[in-house]
């Protein structure tokens, strides 16, 4: 795991698009390397190598579904938006949990690129795993507005919460997540102990406690306050490094423990804090 | 034996629409079991990807009204909406818009605390109320979240659903497959919607996901259900190349400019007053005017295509507003749109057609609804004004919602009755037609066959010849031996899920060619350069598409409340 960590931590170093530009005019195809396996069968895992040419703008998601159109149709592999919105197409790529169609092949600076499941994640078969557990934490948090005025009923009364744009930006950051699962299979924690939320239902649990709408309290939730709960967490930080949509699930986990210590949700500290962990995370 | 699986509600799709319909059906009696059934995952749905806005009338003390959003509509659909239907949409969408607000949906505020909104195509007022460019990932994530308040709705992740079952064209259920075992069952509810939205993946280069393919519109054409108005297919003038990609309206709502290789901004040319931001089928025919006219530029795949300028707006506007494209820009086509202006080009983005409902979602089958883009209530006629499809999904999701929970829990909905046979002929249509298929031709090789055939011959602009020879090609691809599947296990078999979807695309993609042949007018996005005027007097109707070994046609009255059609000028 802690391999995986370093190899998170170089990549938000140097310019992708410089490098990719540069890269691009050496290769025209490159080896796909895929992992295979299909768990109800009792298949016994192992990689099929591709050659696929490529162009400068090639995706690995692209060049995936090139192997599954003309050479391997029974390849095992979820995908749908292939615009980093939707979240199905999270793998191990090179090691790295990405998305396969935010991944330009000329980024990974490779002519073998290896494309593996996701870990932390049962696996169905191939590339696919099962997100069951994963989709459970999301909503053991109660994620969704706390308010008993949330429902409108009288449909003549029509009005806004009021909320400042700097009200937003509270809990905007937090509310990127596209509910991938990369940040999940990157987390150390999750590895070790399946009971423990994940980076991505905490970060959620902060999304909603943090919005002015809310006037719910998640911190004295069991899932929450527990010992396989926010307390777990220590802070790798893995999980917002691979985040593709630039969700900070540390930063929010961080915070939150910052209300259950008491903060109130209001409180200037909060802001105090936030600038404090920044601090902490980038040096 | 195929095991049955039984509910009140039968929601097929977990988009926009699938899960306001959820949403609203759990809240409409708490008593009774939804089903959302789609064959993605949660929050997967190509919803999540619609950027620009949610037009709404929030604003009448400054001057908007509801009044100019129904004619705005109206003018947008070249006079083919259903002018009550244009109407209801209008009425129901602010109240959308709140209650979104409530359930958490981050929308962009003004800085007294209140929801902004921005302008955007073909609209008098600016009223596409947005949150940054990202409205439709996040009204799926309000949604999705909210649903999850409710333990009376059960989410069925990857199954497909694979046909209708009915008894005297009374809905029943579906035929489905759960992709993770690959087990096939029946989905059983006397009350379903189809929300399965568009079908734009019949075209190559296209906005839409992978997985917007017409396997629920098809599902209701077998089943003898009509499809409406299926010629009209809305080209998006911002499509970034090669991938086709969106750049949302709100890039030229924000002030964007659209220019040709002589660094001309053409729009003043087609439509003197509104620019860049005429309905979207004028602004994409100009820009073909203008390759046509050896105007464009060349991109590097070989495409031809225009350039959209954002540099003018700055760096700071475009973080705050459009960082969603900034990011798909520099990704996708490696520019930052902060520093170049980028190669964009007409792409196929939305499907006026549907299945045929009425104002309240109906369809033809009795307890079966449709809303959203899967559905045709004929509220966008022949060409969709930006932001205004989620604002359909919202309030016929709710609307369809409400309809069948109420079925649901009247008697009329009482006993569900499939007869064996029905399920027996579905098996042999799928495990004996397609699974243990054999054949020579490479599905995925005739699926990149049949989009660029659409490509080609059922784009911005549509001829005779061109749609004649389209048919035939179309013809040539499914008589070939491309039904087969290779991928013999059970589990989580996206080979042959695939090839269902294919199987269901040469169908549409017939029904699209043979509507725009029939229609022998230009009227929004269909423009015929052998018709090129609308023709009231014989085509101010809907086209129908019924199943048949070729698609029967027949026509429907439009509904006209209060504004003659008039020419459309921008």
């Amino acid at each position: 795991m802690s391999g995986i960590i370093k190899k998170i931590s170089m990549l938000r170093t140097g310019s992708k698009l410089e490098r990719s530009k540069k890269s691009l005019r050496a290769r025209s195809s490159i080896v796909l390397r895929v992992y295979r396996a299909n768990k109800a069968i009792g298949d016994s895992a192992h990689y099929d190598t591709f050659d696929v040419p490529i162009q400068r703008w090639t995706t690995v998601l692209d060049a995936l579904l090139y192997a599954k159109s003309y050479k391997d149709t029974s390849i095992g592999i979820r995908y749908s938006c292939r615009m980093a919105s939707c979240g199905s197409c999270g793998m191990k790529i090179n090691g790295i949990p990405r998305l396969a169609c935010y991944t330009n092949v000329s980024e990974l600076e490779s002519g073998v690129i290896s494309c593996e499941p996701l870990t932390n994640f049962p696996l169905i078969r191939d590339l696919v795993t099962d997100f069951h557990q994963f989709f459970s934490h999301h909503k053991s948090v109660r994620p969704y507005i706390i308010n008993q005025n949330a429902d409108l009923r009288d449909r003549k009364e029509l009005s806004e919460f009021i909320q400042s744009p700097r009200e937003v930006d509270e809990y905007l950051q937090s509310s990127y997540c596209i509910k991938c699962g990369l940040c999940y299979s990157a987390c150390p924690t999750v590895a070790t102990d399946t009971k423990f939320p994940g980076p991505q239902a905490l970060a959620q649990a902060y999304r909603y406690s943090a919005d002015t709408r809310d006037t719910g309290s998640r911190e004295d939730m069991k899932t929450i306050d527990d010992k396989h709960g926010i307390w777990r967490c220590h802070f790798a930080g893995s999980c917002s490094s691979v985040c593709p949509k630039g969700v900070d699930p540390a930063l929010g986990i961080q915070l939150l423990r910052g209300h259950m210590m008491s903060f109130s949700k209001h409180n200037k500290k909060i802001a105090e804090l936030k600038h404090h962990s920044h601090g902490n995370q980038t040096t | 034996m195929v095991d049955s699986i039984s509910q009140d509600v039968l929601i097929i799709g977990s988009g926009l629409a699938g899960l306001r319909a959820a949403i609203s059906s759990a809240a409409t009696n708490e008593k009774l079991e939804i089903a959302v059934v789609s064959k993605v995952q949660v929050m997967r749905s190509h919803s999540v990807s619609a950027e620009g806005g949610t037009a709404a009338v929030l604003f009448e003390e400054e001057g908007d009204n509801q009044e100019s959003h129904i004619y705005d509509t109206i003018k947008g659909s070249d006079f083919l909406a259903d002018q009550d239907v244009a109407e209801r949409l209008v009425h129901d969408t602010p109240y959308e818009i709140y209650q979104l607000d409530h359930w958490g949906m981050p929308w962009s505020r003004r800085n007294d605390g209140r929801i902004d909104q921005r302008n955007f195509g073909g609209y008098s007022f600016p009223r596409a109320t947005y949150a940054q460019d990202k409205v439709g990932f996040y009204e799926m994530q309000t949604l999705y979240d909210t649903s999850l308040r409710f333990d009376n709705i059960r989410f069925y992740n990857e199954w497909f659903c694979t046909s209708i079952l009915s008894d005297e064209n009374s809905f029943q259920g579906v035929t489905a497959i759960e992709m993770k075992t690959g087990n096939f069952f029946k989905l059983l509810a006397p009350a379903g919607i189809i929300c399965t939205g568009g079908a734009g993946r019949i075209y190559s280069f296209s906005t839409y996901a992978y997985s917007s393919t017409p396997d629920g519109l098809d599902m209701a054409y077998r089943a003898g259900i009509g499809l409406k108005d299926m010629e009209f297919v809305q080209f998006h003038p911002t499509g970034i190349l090669p991938s086709g990609i969106l750049i949302t309206e709100g890039a030229r709502g924000e002030g964007g400019y659209l220019v040709n290789s002589e660094g001309e901004r053409f729009m003043k040319k087609y439509a003197p007053e509104k620019l860049e931001l005429a309905s979207r089928d004028i602004v994409s025919r100009a820009m073909i005017r203008e390759i046509q006219q050896g105007r464009g530029f060349k991109h590097e795949s070989g495409a031809d295509c225009l350039k959209l300028d954002l540099t003018h707006l700055g760096a700071d506007r475009i973080k705050e507003r459009l960082a969603g494209i900034r990011d798909i820009g520099i990704k996708f086509s490696g520019v930052d749109v902060i520093d170049d202006p980028i190669e964009i080009t007409p792409v196929c983005h939305y499907m006026m057609g549907g299945i045929h409902t009425n104002i309240e979602g109906a369809s033809e089958m009795r307890g079966l609804w449709a809303a959203g883009e899967a559905a045709c209530n004929s509220v966008h006629g022949a060409n969709r004004l930006g932001a205004n499809s989620t604002s359909e999904c919202l309030v016929w999701g709710r609307i369809t919602g409400e309809n069948a929970a109420r079925y649901a829990s009247s008697s009329k909905a009482a006993s569900v009755a499939v007869s064996p046979q029905q399920v027996l002929e579905e098996e042999k249509r799928i495990y004996d037609g397609i699974f243990r298929g054999s054949g020579e031709v490479n599905p995925y090789q005739l699926r990149r066959d049949l989009t660029d055939i659409m490509d080609a011959k059922a784009h911005v602009f549509r001829d005779e010849e061109g749609l004649q020879e389209g048919l035939r090609k179309v013809m040539a691809l499914k008589s070939s031996s491309w039904k087969h599947v290779d991928d013999k296990a059970k589990e989580y078999n996206t080979n042959f899920i695939n090839v269902m979807e294919i199987d269901s695309m040469l169908r549409i993609a017939d029904i699209v060619l043979m509507g725009a042949l029939s229609r022998q007018e230009s009227r929004g996005a269909h423009a015929r350069t052998d018709y090129p005027r609308r023709d009231d007097v014989n085509f101010l109707k809907h086209t129908l598409a019924y199943y048949g070994m070729q698609p029967k046609l027949a026509w429907h009255p439009v509904t006209i409340t209060r504004y003659a059609p008039t020419e459309r000028k921008y």
